[in-house]
């Protein structure tokens, strides 16, 4: 029994931790009032410039860093556009992940198939004794355990720290932030930013450990899933972490029913995560209040500093 | 002479694409006083504050600040100088606390000792707060006070308010007089910007009044009648209000009995057991302060927000309950809400469409669902030549026209209909003197004619002078109907701050 | 220094110029794009925005792709007017084939006139179904319709996928995924014997003018308007939100579905794990380029539809990958959002002491 659980939850967390770099990341972003749907194409640009990168430097740690910055440089094309040349929000998230979409399958095209040294656990026990429960511990790559302490570590920094409170203060209200005399725009280009070295970095796990190759089209709707996850917690991050969990356990289910075969076709299987997605948004939308008090007050509201 | 002002504006000049905000103001303040600023609505008031904050740059002029030349590049450097201002429109954060409010406005600093530090101030100046509510809570007051209090963390020189009381009772008026006092008494300089007279009467010590951008007298309030700052503000005689003609009451034309309604938003307020009947022919005004249900009962009287939880609404004598909008509008009913550039009239939308906003069921605009534009065409024309609204033609955008003329517009809009009931929110809410005039003489024409109308709003001024019978709003309750005759301005301001719903009421609901 | 000033009306020319704008920027990234990949930008450029514009065929394969993008966006053109963020139209388009198609996949020797009427409406329905769970969801539950709708996608193309793997599956198909060709009866005729051009594109035309119409003459279009630039105006005019929603996502999901059925029975012939290249979401930008006119939408399907058949022809002729394609329609996005501001404000150049701007 336990060697089947243990593995299962190992998979669970590996396939956690994208949604958990990714949501936490929209999660700082949204928090500051601006609603960037670009995290899929986002995450894309990470996943193949983070394999090119491991490919290159032959170092996938190397890559990682490369995804994540890869993933800064697309968000600031998305900075520019909403928070200096005011345009919609929901439509230049969509035209990021459109962008996002072509380019990885541009830049990849000549590394599908590349096979590259992959993020190795920390603890591999002996394949002859078979999983054990330390492996449940510290057992991951040391990736899982950094998206946890970063979620952790945004969690106190919203809370907790001066800043953090600047950051809410501009997503309640840009104006009131703005007459303070707080530098608006400047604080929602680094969340905006932040939201894509998150989103890099999810995508480069997806390419580098999660599943170490480049496919087109390879975060499969992750991005998407992400945005959910920030709307089911609430935009509180612990609650990301049990719903990128969730959804963690979802896809292994997922999976090991296909593997053991109960007769359920292979696609319809696969569309439990995308269907859960939706069950679990109306579970928590129904309640408009607590999503009205929850919700940033100034989310995907355009700004612009009056004179 | 005494030592030099502590601030003192020589020649400000600052324009903006189509006006001369100020034009050569020079103005001095002194320490210890409390100085008024008098004008009306676009008098320049507004621009000249911001310029001393450092919100805005002016064109030509200089400011000195104790006798030494003074630059001011933002509120930053203003308030490190020593001025501190409380705007008009608060910058808050509603899902934010009280104490996090405050903090966000001042320098890092630990939040415990900040916390002993805001409640020293809070006591020395009488300003009640509790700092672990979050702000959407709290009545306009209070968030009032939180502004103060962020100001006065950093022991300013000078402390500017913009308009403070217009969102107070006139008990919270007191309060805050009170407090203002205190600081001038401690050597404080206050500029105090409004263009309500009898309160600079009461507290400020000189007065320096605008007009047109340009500075037209200094006086000292206190010598000074209503009536004579009043001229110097509007730069002619004011005529008295004319004479309401006695009217034979008709039919009653809005009848609302015993309305309650559940609140549809998380801070909202919920009506309960309001009742009143306008009679047509007559005008009937609804005082209060902001945040008191105002805003719900024009959207229960609208039908917007679908029926209320109980009580009844009667439109020309039919029941409209269950009717949406555009059939309370078929029964004779137009409306006029608060907000006008997103509720009454949408501003990237021509002047044509805007008048197609709350006619689009009439078959001289529409049949079977086509629009005739030119028809709709006209009816602009013709809004905008009636009430003359001054504007490059009817295919400009709703938000190039200035406020005054948007809100003749809509005016008219809904007038041109010849309503049996007008319900108005907020006729003249920040519209220049003109305009105001000219909408007051339309809604009184409509009464004439024969129309029953409803007037909510927070100008008592303009109540008093409109209507035939009064209620106070308060906390989601009404207060008695009175004819306007009986009540004096004081009467009305107690009225205020008090719910309306009988204590045995209550105590009769605890028990059971 | 730069600033913007509101402007007192929107300006119709900067309105049609800024597509116009957005592509030559878009044209000239792709010159610097083929330069870096180390090709002959001119040669390429004129493969890729010229060839498919010079012959019969090359024309008719234009208009093939235009079709569904023009029904498509112009679907989409309603939801986005109003605010409602329908973005899962490529869903909608697997649905309408679905369902559509399926039709012709039970009745696969039939020869009765009415099939290919009849898969046509199913076509629509299937699309409206797609479209009616986001629009229950919504006014029911509240909940997001952009996340919902774009999770459909990946369901129906799973959906897709199982279908022609599975109960629908060929029996003379080799083991290859797809179902069986359609018979006669359920194919839209061809214009040209020699070429792809078939008898949707007639419908493709239509619907545009027609959705002018609805936007412009009727109290339907006032008040999808109305609904997308200010809610509180439109509830102050008795505009019923929860029948706009739903309004708008049918629309949206029919013309998605119609599309999907027409590209099955016209342009493919039967159902396959492929049916689309992405229609559904290119059709977001055809919207957006074509300013959600309906006019400017049929102009807009054109230039993306030779975009596609430019990057078919580049991949063969130079060799490009395929995915360039999607980068230019990101691309041309972001060039076209940019430029939207000037129709909105006039740049103004001028000296300014202002502290905001120091």
């Amino acid at each position: 029994m336990l060697d089947l659980i243990i593995p299962s939850m190992m998979t669970m967390m590996t396939a956690a931790t994208p949604l958990i770099f990714a949501a936490t990341g929209e999660l700082v972003c949204e928090k500051s009032g601006v609603l960037n749907l670009g995290v899929e194409g986002m995450m894309l640009v990470g996943a193949v410039f983070g394999f090119i990168g491991a490919t290159v430097t032959g170092d996938a740690y190397v890559g990682f860093l490369i995804g994540g910055f890869s993933g800064i440089m697309a968000s600031l094309i998305f900075a520019v556009l909403t928070l200096l040349l005011v345009s919609n929000q929901v439509a230049t998230g969509l035209a990021l992940t459109i962008f996002g979409t072509g380019l990885s399958a541009l830049v990849g095209a000549d590394y599908v198939g590349e096979t590259i040294d992959r993020i190795r656990p920390l603890y591999v026990p002996n394949a002859a004794d078979g999983p054990n429960v330390i492996q449940l511990f510290l057992g991951h790559d040391p990736v899982v355990y950094l998206g946890v302490l970063v979620l952790l570590a945004c969690a106190g920094f919203l809370s907790r720290s001066r800043w953090g409170m600047i950051l809410r203060a501009v997503g309640d209200s840009d104006v009131s932030a703005h007459a303070i005399g707080y530098p608006v725009i400047r604080i929602r280009f680094a969340a905006v930013a932040f939201g894509g070295l998150m989103a890099g970095l999810g995508g480069a796990y997806l390419s580098l450990a999660y599943t170490p190759l480049w496919a087109e089209n390879m975060s499969a709707g992750r991005g998407w899933i992400a945005l959910a996850l920030v709307v089911f917690a609430s935009w509180r991050p612990i609650r990301v972490l049990f719903g990128a969990v969730l959804f963690g356990g979802i896809t292994i289910v997922q999976l090991n029913a296909q593997a053991i075969g109960l007769g359920i076709p292979g696609a319809v299987m696969s569309m439990l995560p995308y269907l859960a997605t939706i069950v679990v948004l109306v579970l928590i939308s129904s309640n408009a209040t607590r999503i009205r008090l929850n919700a940033p007050a100034c989310l995907a509201q355009p700004f612009r500093p009056e004179r | 002479m005494p030592d030099s002002p502590l601030l003192q504006l020589k020649g400000i000049d600052k324009s903006f694409p189509g006006c001369r905000a100020n034009e050569g103001i020079d103005l001095d303040i002194q320490a210890g006083e409390i100085h008024a600023l008098l004008g009306e609505n676009g008098a320049g008031k507004s621009t000249l504050v911001k310029i001393i904050y450092g919100v805005l740059r002016p064109d030509h002029g200089d400011l000195w600040w104790q006798g030494k030349p003074l630059r001011v590049a933002s509120p930053a450097a203003a308030r490190r100088v020593g001025i501190g201002m409380v705007f008009q429109h608060f910058s808050l954060f509603d899902a934010m606390t009280v104490l996090e409010n405050i903090a966000l406005a001042l320098p890092a600093q630990d939040i415990g000792a900040l916390r002993d530090n805001i409640d020293a101030t809070a006591a020395s100046y009488g300003l009640a707060l509790d700092l672990d509510r979050d702000v959407y809570e709290l009545s306009m007051g209070e968030r009032q006070r939180i502004e103060i209090v962020r100001s006065l963390l950093q022991n300013p020189q000078l402390l500017i308010l913009d308009e403070p009381t217009s969102v107070l009772t006139p008990q919270e008026t007191d309060m805050l007089f009170t407090t203002l006092r205190a600081l001038a008494d401690e050597g404080r300089a206050v500029l105090y910007i409004s263009h309500k007279l009898e309160e600079v009467r009461r507290l400020c010590d000189r007065a320096t009044i605008l007009r047109d951008g340009r500075r037209v007298a200094d006086c000292i309030p206190a010598e000074e009648t209503a009536q004579s700052l009043a001229e110097k503000m509007i730069g002619r005689r004011i005529e008295q209000p004319i004479g309401k003609a006695p009217r034979q009451p008709g039919q009653p034309g809005l009848r609302v009995l015993e309305l309650r309604t559940g609140s549809d938003t998380p801070h909202g307020i919920s009506l309960s057991d309001m009742s009143f009947t306008i009679n047509e022919g007559e005008i009937l005004g609804i005082a209060g302060i902001a945040g008191n249900g105002q805003t719900e009962l024009m959207s229960a009287l609208t039908g917007e927000t679908g029926p209320p939880s109980s009580g009844s609404i009667e439109i020309m004598g039919a029941p409209a309950n269950q009717l949406g909008p555009i059939a309370r509008r078929k029964l004779g009913a137009a409306f006029v809400p608060e907000e006008r550039v997103g509720h009454a009239a949408v501003g990237d939308m021509t002047l044509v469409e805007n008048s197609f906003l709350t006619t689009l069921d009439d078959p001289a605009f529409c049949k079977h669902g086509v629009i005739k534009w030119p028809a709709v065409r006209a009816f602009s024309d013709q809004i905008t030549h009636d009430f003359d609204v001054r504007t490059t033609g009817v295919d400009a955008l709703a938000s190039s026209l200035s406020g005054g003329n948007l809100q003749k517009f809509i005016v008219g809009r809904e007038m041109l209909q010849s309503p049996g009931v007008l319900v108005v929110s907020q006729p003249t809410w920040g519209v220049d003197a003109g305009a105001a005039a000219d909408i007051h003489r339309a809604i009184r024409s409509l009464a004439e004619a024969g129309s029953a109308i409803l007037i909510i709003s927070q100008d008592l001024d303009e109540i008093l002078a409109l209507c035939d019978r009064v209620a106070v709003i308060s906390q989601g309750t009404l207060s008695r109907v009175q004819p306007i005759h009986d009540v004096t301005p004081e009467q009305i301001g107690l009225l205020m701050g008090i719910r309306h719903d009988s204590i045995a009421n209550e105590a009769s609901r605890a028990t059971t | 220094m730069l600033r913007l000033e509101p402007r007192a009306s929107h300006s119709v020319l900067a309105a049609w110029l800024s597509p116009l704008v957005a592509l030559v920027m878009t044209v000239i990234t792709g010159t610097v794009i083929f330069i870096a990949m180390g090709k002959d930008p001119a040669a390429t450029l004129y493969i890729y925005f010229l060839q498919p514009l010079v012959s019969a065929s090359g024309l008719s394969e234009v208009a093939v792709k235009a079709g569904p993008l023009v029904l498509i966006a112009t679907g989409l053109s309603f939801g986005f007017r109003a605010g409602v963020w329908n973005i899962g139209a490529e869903g909608q388009y697997i649905l309408g084939a679905i369902v559509g198609g399926g039709l012709a996949v039970f009745f696969h020797d039939s020869t009765n006139a009415l099939l290919l009427p009849s898969m046509l409406a199913l076509g629509i329905v299937g699309g409206m179904i797609w479209a009616a769970i986001p629009a229950l969801l919504k006014t029911r539950f509240n909940a997001n319709e952009i996340l919902v709708s774009l999770m459909l996608v990946y369901i129906a193309e799973l959906l897709l996928v199982y279908l022609v793997h599975g109960p629908w599956r060929n029996p003379q198909g080799w083991g290859f995924p797809g179902t069986r060709t359609f018979p006669d009866a359920a194919v839209l005729p061809v214009f040209f014997a020699q070429h792809r051009l078939h008898w949707g594109l007639i419908l493709a035309l239509a619907t545009p003018f027609l959705a002018w119409f609805l936007v412009a003459k009727t109290r339907f279009g006032f008040r999808v308007r109305l609904f997308g630039s200010a809610p509180l105006a439109a509830r102050h005019a008795g505009v019923r939100s929860t029948r706009m929603i739903w309004m708008t996502l049918l629309i949206g999901g029919g013309l998605a579905g119609l599309a999907g059925v027409i590209e099955a029975s016209g342009t493919i012939g039967q159902l396959m794990p492929n049916i689309s290249p992405g229609y559904g979401f290119t059709a977001i930008i055809v919207a957006f380029l074509g300013r959600l006119h309906p006019l400017g939408i049929l102009l807009a399907g054109v230039v993306i539809a030779v975009t596609y058949i430019g990057g078919e022809n580049a991949q063969i002729v130079a060799g490009l990958p395929k995915a360039v394609t999607g980068l230019f329609q990101g691309v041309i996005l972001f060039y076209l959002l940019a430029f939207d501001l000037v129709t909105r404000y006039r740049l103004v150049f001028r000296r300014e002491r202002g502290p905001e701007h120091a």
